[in-house]
């Protein structure tokens, strides 16, 4: 069960890595498929949460945000305010969209596209498979909302995809406003 | 090397972006923020680059005539410092004179800046849409307020809605 993983399971220390920026190749890389019972990938695992957990409104970041090229991303969109069904924090590998429903367009940042951000058209019902780091078994993760919007954009990242990819029209790019 | 403003108008036809943006690569010229888009079945570019200004001029003279082209010298770049939160403005009704000036002045009257704005005009109706900022201090309440008398003497609809991003 999902829901009953947490990263201690992984029983390594997360390290916090340097989060890469577009026009970094890796960001537009495929990445591999990973192995999660190699130990490199349980290590990964863990950066990813620890990264992610020191990274101020991060919802999920991927592999190829820390410069690795592979299919794994860390999530947890724990109480965000347009969360519905919540999973909690969890770690996926091999992650592949099984179906997907119900487009709706919102507004997405990155940030490893730190001054932009765009309109982007995703399904609010998903269903992804994966394995999670350290286990064998392949999960089903079905969702809605705000998760199901943040799990399409990691596994996108896995794919070698940008929110800017996905744009819903020439006008949907927007500069980043950070105010205080 | 200065910062330039290129504008470019004329009919459309297909192949406009390109022998304009070919015309300005040859200089050397690295095109920054751009936008374009048909107004009316004009095709209209407003380019901000940097590159030599005579240069720059030249390589555009043989696409005038069928084209309207300016190149400006610009001043300094300057940082649009935010002033707040982001906001949708949408406005849609019978066209008539007197829209964008009412709508926009209750933006400004609240401390509000507009950051992007375009209007079409299909049929008789009319359709404003712009991306807003407004600073922390603003009276929403009181906007909306301001905004709905405007929109009902106008005869409009008009509607002001968050537009923050997730960050993912």
């Amino acid at each position: 069960m999902i829901t009953d993983w947490s990263p201690a399971r992984l029983d390594v220390q997360g390290a916090v890595l340097e989060v890469v920026r577009a026009p970094h190749p890796v960001l537009a890389t495929e990445s591999a498929e990973v192995d999660p019972l190699d130990p490199e990938m349980i290590q990964l695992a863990a950066d990813l949460v620890a990264t992610m957990r020191v990274s101020p409104g991060c919802v999920g970041l991927a592999a190829p945000q820390v410069g690795v090229a592979a299919q794994m991303f860390s999530l947890d969109v724990t109480n965000h305010p347009k969360t519905r069904t919540c999973h909690g924090v969890f770690v996926l590998c091999n992650a592949v969209v099984v179906e997907a429903s119900r487009n709706e367009k919102a507004r997405e940042g990155c940030m490893s596209v730190p001054d932009f951000t765009g309109d982007v058209k995703r399904a609010t019902r998903l269903t992804v498979t994966g394995v999670l780091p350290g286990t064998t078994d392949e999960v089903t993760i079905t969702t809605d909302a705000f998760e199901a919007r943040a799990l399409q954009h990691e596994i996108d990242h896995c794919n070698g995809q940008l929110f800017l990819d996905r744009v819903a029209g020439a006008h949907a790019v927007y500069p980043r406003k950070t105010y205080q | 090397m200065s910062q330039l403003a290129v504008t470019v108008i004329g009919p459309d036809r297909p192949g406009i972006i390109a022998d304009v943006t070919e015309a300005l690569v040859g200089t050397g010229v690295n095109l920054e923020d751009s936008t374009m888009t048909l107004l009316r079945g004009h095709f209209a570019m407003m380019i901000v680059c940097a590159g030599p200004f005579d240069e720059v001029k030249s390589a555009l003279e043989p696409l005038r005539g069928e084209l309207v082209i300016t190149v400006r010298k610009m001043g300094p770049e300057h940082e649009h410092a935010p002033i707040g939160a982001p906001y949708m403005l949408s406005v849609h009704g019978a066209d008539r004179p007197g829209i964008v000036a009412a709508v926009t002045r209750m933006i400004a009257a609240a401390g509000g800046t507009i950051t992007d704005l375009a209007t079409r005009l299909s049929g008789g109706l009319y359709v404003l849409t712009a991306e807003v900022e407004l600073p922390p201090t603003a009276e929403l309440e009181m906007l909306d307020r301001a905004l709905e008398i405007t929109a009902e003497e106008l005869g409009v609809g008009v509607t002001l809605r968050p537009a923050e991003s997730d960050e993912l």
